[in-house]
């Protein structure tokens, strides 16, 4: 099954992720935020990544920019979770090589929905 | 298919409060004229994270009062926005205006939403700098309308559209830069969102592929020609292609003219990419307010959590580990039992009382936090406080390391606070006073904890002008608690302010209503197992001295026997212990019996009678009498015996079988036998529903 890496610093969220997640029969690796997950990644080989954008010490843009670097995340979807639905997040993400975004607050269907588009 | 997250919400309220914790003290250290940069990051993301956080888990008035909140944090972070102190005094109301409003979720209570809002419109008017006092800045009743009618306007417009025209065909061309695979993005997958909408039909355009040798896999080429039969809107189409909007070049046209609807093609033109559409909306969960049916036994039944320092639970393992070993000696020593190794049985106990000492106290230990956990809110409180009353006052902590129960000290929390206003209020002189006493201006404030005995002790000392024990005297006698010319020692007299009724008139800060009094606060330690006391000298100080059992778990107690059953007063109850003499009894109407006990009518307690048990001897002079209180009434208990005192584990009746009056628990002693834990203070209403019983029956047989 499809394994997704989710970065994200509040507890509250990444269990509720993971719980969505893995009942829908994905396999989930946590990291709680850029640098944690950095070191995750490296390691792993996962269909996708769901960022939050605001964490200390990496924040999801900057941990989107690092993973483009590595060979085999060339083309791995990469989403940002965040609260504005502005178009400078969304410039800098795109930027940053972010393939798309999932507005917070959303709920767990919305999260499966959106994880559908980029998961085969 | 709704999934249930509602079991997420506790850790959502942690952290939660954690992360006002983090803001506020943040905030108390942050200089308005040159904010630190890192200070203010973390605060803003503390108010995102809870925003995030709320919004998800469904408590949309949190979500809208952060909202603002983050709003105006985010501005002063990219520097748009210049803080002052007010504003900084503000952003802690918010603080606090958050707590209330997450406990009030939490717990399905009431907030004050005069408050909220109020809060509300000052952060408003901090972003617009000018202030506002009605309807210019958006209120969330006005986002509601807005995005209500703005649905509305979705579901009149869908009706419409679904009236006129069935399918559409839609003539889409789109042509992604050469870049677009390297954000992750394929269309291939966009496509077949496209086909979940209706039937696709697709044309690619290859004149841009260039010879095999300048080709690079990497880069998108193609582009597309692609013909959509749908009923869906425009607005649903281009939501598609969202996240390559500016990646590519993209045209949605109707192909088919005959069924144009104005209002389809208006639709498209308004059409801003948006993941939340009507039907969407619908699922966006809005958390219940649970029903409060048991709010206070549900304020205790809270399944929280713990964190736990990795070392305590490995040796914790090491401890089971040996324990192990022991049982396995043991055991093995059963098994090959032989006389002559007795002593190796006795080693092998020896050795099992060890493992299991240590393992309890080691267990014990998780359970417990430092107290720091509980002292970090005086520094804003003291800050606060100091401020509103004009006084100057240094507050020192130490022993914030010394750790406690858990749950001893979230119950700790509210007389540590009332201990500390009252030293504030009534204990430290204003800063001209102190100076004519010859004192330093800045009154310090001392809070210390620390372990001693089994015990953990905490002190709030304050070098303010001590306890008045003229006007307690004169209050106590107004109040008829002392009689006029009453001897009573100086540490009797400071142990007044503890009596019931006592509470000072002059309440110049607002203890909010909460009904705390300082015999509250004796009555909550004492629910605690714990004790209270006070010392002080005038003109130079208080010294409050609060001691607290370790643990909950476990009591020191006084076991008892009436007839065959074996009962235990806990330990902190007892007064004294006497043999009775008839002499002393006197009985009044109905078979209530006083004991004289120096200069105190003790009413006598029967346990035989109350519990309906048998007992050796119902003559008073055959038994002894343990005088116990609880909450300021004494009593005398009428026991066949005293037996040993010991500690005991005290195990949960209402748990294992139902709440019995009376009785706050049970345990299980050496030999195998249950023995009740008496509860004092329901006793003593046992005993007196008895004797009221009694008295009017026996009132009544005399009118008769």
């Amino acid at each position: 099954m499809a394994t997704i890496l989710t970065v994200d610093d509040s507890a509250s969220m990444r269990q509720m992720v993971n719980f969505t997640l893995k009942g829908a029969g994905y396999d989930v690796i946590e990291a709680v935020d850029g640098v944690d997950a950095l070191s995750k990644a490296k390691g792993n080989n996962p269909d996708a990544v769901l960022t939050d954008v605001n964490m200390p010490n990496m924040d999801g843009i900057t941990l989107i920019q690092e993973l483009r670097k590595l060979p085999s995340y060339r083309h791995t979807p990469m989403l940002m979770l965040t609260t504005e639905s502005s178009g400078d997040m969304k410039t800098k993400g795109r930027t940053a090589g972010a393939t798309g975004w999932l507005v917070k607050p959303f709920n767990p269907e919305q999260l499966l929905a959106t994880i559908k588009k980029v998961i085969a | 298919m709704t999934i249930d997250i509602s079991q997420f919400h506790g850790v959502f309220f942690e952290e939660s409060f954690e992360g006002l914790e983090v803001m506020e003290s943040e905030l108390l250290e942050l200089d308005a004229s040159s904010p630190d940069v890192e200070s203010i990051n973390n605060i803003f993301r503390a108010a995102h994270s809870i925003k995030g956080g709320s919004g998800s888990f469904g408590f949309n008035d949190v979500t809208n009062f952060t909202h603002v909140l983050e709003t105006l944090l985010d501005e002063v972070r990219s520097d748009k926005h210049k803080l002052n102190q007010d504003e900084v005094n503000l952003l802690l109301s918010s603080v606090d205006c958050l707590r209330e409003m997450l406990t009030a979720a939490r717990d399905g209570t009431d907030v004050d939403e005069a408050q909220v809002k109020s809060i509300h419109d000052e952060l408003e008017c901090a972003l617009s700098n000018e202030c506002v006092t009605e309807t210019e800045t958006e209120t969330e009743t006005e986002t509601e309308a807005k995005t209500k009618t703005e649905t509305e306007e979705h579901a009149v417009v869908k009706n419409e559209s679904e009236v006129l025209a069935a399918a559409l065909e839609w003539h889409i061309h789109f042509a992604p830069h050469l870049h677009l695979f390297q954000t992750g993005n394929d269309p291939l997958r966009m496509f077949r969102e496209l086909e979940e909408l209706g039937a696709l039909t697709s044309t690619a355009n290859i004149s841009k592929l260039p010879p095999f040798n300048k080709y690079d896999a990497e880069e998108c080429y193609l582009s597309w020609d692609l013909v959509l039969l749908t009923e869906a809107k425009a607005e649903k189409i281009k939501e598609v292609f969202e996240w390559v909007e500016d990646d590519c070049e993209l045209s949605i046209e109707q192909g088919n003219q005959q069924e144009t609807s104005n209002v389809v093609n208006v639709i498209a033109d308004n059409a801003t990419p948006i993941i939340e559409d009507v039907d969407v909306n619908k699922v966006v969960p809005v958390a219940e307010k649970k029903k409060d049916a048991d709010k206070k036994a549900g304020a205790s039944n809270e399944t929280t959590s713990i964190r736990v320092n990795i070392s305590k639970v490995d040796a914790l393992i090491n401890m089971v580990g040996e324990l192990v070993i022991t049982q396995s000696m043991l055991s093995q020593f059963g098994e090959e039992f032989d006389m002559n190794n007795i002593e190796k049985l006795s080693e092998g106990l020896k050795q099992l009382e060890r493992n299991t000492r240590e393992l309890q106290e080691n267990v014990m230990q998780i359970r417990m936090l430092p107290i720091s956990f509980s002292f970090n809110r005086f520094p804003r409180l003291v800050h606060d406080l100091s401020n509103k009353l004009g006084k100057k006052i240094e507050l020192k902590l130490s022993g914030e390391a010394t750790e406690l129960d858990k749950t001893v000290m979230e119950k700790i929390g509210d007389p540590l606070v009332h201990l500390v206003r009252n030293s504030i209020d009534h204990g430290i002189e204003m800063p001209d006073e102190r100076l004519a006493a010859g004192k330093p201006e800045t009154g310090t404030l001392n809070l210390n904890a620390y372990h001693e005995g089994g015990n953990i002790v905490i002190e709030i000392v304050d070098d303010g002008a001590g306890l008045n024990r003229e006007r307690i005297l004169k209050k106590a006698i107004d109040r008829g608690l002392v009689k006029e010319n009453e001897e009573l020692s100086d540490d009797k007299v400071n142990e007044l302010i503890f009596s019931a009724g006592f509470s000072t008139a002059e309440q110049v800060s607002d203890v909010s209503g909460r009904g705390v009094g300082m015999d509250v606060v004796k009555r909550n330690i004492h629910d605690l197992g714990g004790v209270v006391e006070v010392k002080s000298e005038t003109g130079k100080g208080s010294t409050f001295t609060i001691r607290l059992p370790l643990t909950l778990a476990i009591l020191d107690g006084q076991l008892i026997r009436v007839g065959t059953q074996t009962y235990i007063i806990p330990l902190i109850s007892i007064i004294e212990s006497l043999q009775t003499s008839i002499e002393n009894t006197k009985s009044i109407v109905g078979e209530v019996e006083l004991y004289r006990l120096r200069d105190d009518y003790i009413p006598v307690v029967r346990l035989h009678s109350i519990f309906n048990i048998p007992c050796d001897s119902t003559k008073l002079n055959d038994g002894l009498l343990v005088v116990a209180e609880a909450e300021g009434q004494k009593i005398g208990l009428f026991v066949d015996d005293l037996l040993a005192q010991q500690q005991v584990v005290i195990k949960s009746l209402e748990t294992n079988y139902k709440k019995v009056e009376g009785m706050s628990g049970a345990t299980i002693l050496g030999d195998g036998t249950v023995a009740m834990i008496l509860d004092i203070s329901s006793l003593i209403r046992l005993y007196r529903e008895q004797a009221e019983y009694k008295t009017s029956s026996a009132m009544n047989n005399q009118a008769a």
